[in-house]
């Protein structure tokens, strides 16, 4: 479980994350979402040490990584795996290098122990025999799953991913959101999804935070969310035209 | 805002010097970039090495005008000249066109599209990763260069000295072989390994802090060949006042 307390972040003038607490459990996809500028991946950054947060703790199972300097906090990033919103693939290196990289950075094991972890993240994606590929070969959706399969490498526990649908069609976002569920229960991660994709809130938010203008402003889960009085909420969640037709379903 | 920016250099070179997850990664990384800086930057340090030599060569012979002074001393002021300033200080500056645009291009880029960030989620200490192999792959292959600068240099100016009849073979070759101070070469490598430093963390450093896309990775490449070129003629003064 990942615990957030308190966090507050400022860019110079402008106070993004004003005093945000929230409890992200194990084996459930967690979903932060907001309009665009409301600190959703300002408050990722924030949980994964990308940023510092001028005021709040971030607790990895109890273990305040907000406390810890660049040595101590080694062993916990060990067990993080992120997909970033542009996948971030190493340009320079093939599908197979990109997932390996980890394992070369971290263990001790031996290249075909290693490649045959790759080759098993590779085939958990749907991306078997593509190892040879380099990123700028890849579609954006293959992008995301050999991003995803970097990410889940080293068995994470804490599982983050930041826009996992931005500029894909909505049957790879499908797919994507999905395979992310698939994982999260196999892995019993806690895993932390960043997004504004109403599709993917209904189909893997078991665990929902609405962030608005920096703060929290609502939790619940998916079957709770189109049902409640928070006018900021409905304002967001019933925002497209597919959403108030369907919202009498819902 | 000097000071600022003096100070964020100094620390990423704290993290740069960190110690390395895993020395055998690294050293995968330093034969990568000593091929990428060194090979790579021989075809044009060749080129212009050969014609440095060769101006040398007829303009001093232009301004040898007094019949008292021998032909021989354009063999000299060519291999000193070569040796203590051309070769390492022109070469650099044009390595800091070439390797250092590089440099802060590509670590700008991975800053953009986030590669960094997910060097720091991995746990690696990114500067160290990115930028120690680029730093010792330079300050071993320039050097080398330099050497190999210094030696075309002698050589076109002898080819331009002897074609041109600014000078005859033998002439020259006296000149070049008289009164040569080894010190003079100490310099020279002093020089091309501080400069290989300059260029390399300079260029480092303006990649590691792009902020925004690709309009802001073409400006942090642009002030990374700027600030090595500076750099490297104050670095040259500062030695050159130093040691002779």
């Amino acid at each position: 479980m990942i615990s957030v307390s308190n966090i507050n972040k400022t860019f110079g003038e402008n106070h993004v994350l004003r005093g945000i607490s929230a409890e992200f459990k194990d084996g459930v996809c967690n979903l932060i979402i907001g309009g665009s500028g409301s600190g959703k991946t300002t408050l990722l950054k924030c949980m994964v040490g990308l940023h510092a947060p001028e005021i709040g703790s971030v607790l990895y199972d109890g273990r305040d990584f907000t406390r810890m300097n660049f040595e101590e906090r080694i062993e916990i990033r060990q067990e993080i795996g992120m997909l970033f919103q542009g996948s971030a693939l190493f340009d320079s290196l093939n599908v197979e290098d990109n997932i390996m990289f980890p394992l070369n950075m971290f263990t001790q094991k031996r290249r075909k122990e290693k490649l045959e972890q790759a080759n098993f993240c590779l085939e958990r994606v749907n991306l078997a025999g593509k190892n040879k590929l380099f990123p700028a070969e890849l579609s954006g959706g293959m992008k995301k799953r050999v991003g995803i399969a970097r990410a889940i490498a080293m068995n994470p526990k804490y599982l983050f991913v930041d826009e996992p649908n931005s500029g894909l069609d909505p049957k790879t976002s499908i797919v994507i959101d999905e395979l992310i569920k698939e994982l999260t229960e196999e892995y019993n991660s806690t895993t932390v999804v960043v997004t504004h994709d109403m599709n993917s809130v209904m189909g893997i938010g078991e665990n929902i935070i609405f962030l608005h203008q920096g703060q929290k402003w609502w939790e619940g889960s998916n079957k709770e969310i189109a049902h409640t009085d928070n006018d900021e909420l409905n304002d967001f969640v019933f925002a497209s035209k597919f959403m108030e037709a369907a919202r009498g379903k819902l | 805002m000097l000071f600022h920016s003096l100070g964020k250099y100094i620390l990423l070179l704290k993290a740069v010097f960190r110690r390395p997850e895993k020395w055998n990664i690294y050293r995968k990384e330093i034969f990568k970039e000593m091929d990428s800086i060194g090979v790579g930057s021989l075809g044009i340090i060749a080129i212009i090495s050969v014609f440095l030599g060769a101006v040398t060569t007829v303009q001093t012979a232009f301004q040898l005008v007094s019949d008292l002074i021998p032909k021989s001393v354009i063999g000299g002021i060519v291999r000193d000249s070569s040796i203590l300033e051309l070769s390492p200080t022109i070469s650099a500056i044009v390595l800091a066109g070439k390797v250092g645009s590089s440099v802060a291009s590509q670590i700008g880029t991975m800053r953009v599209t986030e590669q960094i960030d997910a060097l720091e989620i991995m746990g690696i200490n990114s500067p160290g990763y990115l930028i120690l192999p680029k730093i010792i792959g330079a300050v071993t292959t320039i050097p080398l260069l330099v050497i190999i600068s210094i030696g075309l240099s002698i050589m076109g100016g002898y080819l331009a000295g002897t074609a041109s009849g600014a000078t005859t073979s033998q002439d020259f070759i006296t000149g070049l072989t008289t009164d040569f101070n080894p010190f003079t070469f100490t310099v020279s490598m002093v020089k091309a390994v501080i400069f290989a430093f300059i260029i390399t963390s300079v260029s480092a450093y303006q990649g590691f802090y792009t902020n925004g896309g690709a309009l802001e990775v073409g400006q942090s490449s642009t002030r990374a060949v700027v600030i090595s070129c500076i750099m490297i003629l104050f670095a040259d003064y500062v030695i050159a006042q130093l040691l002779l």
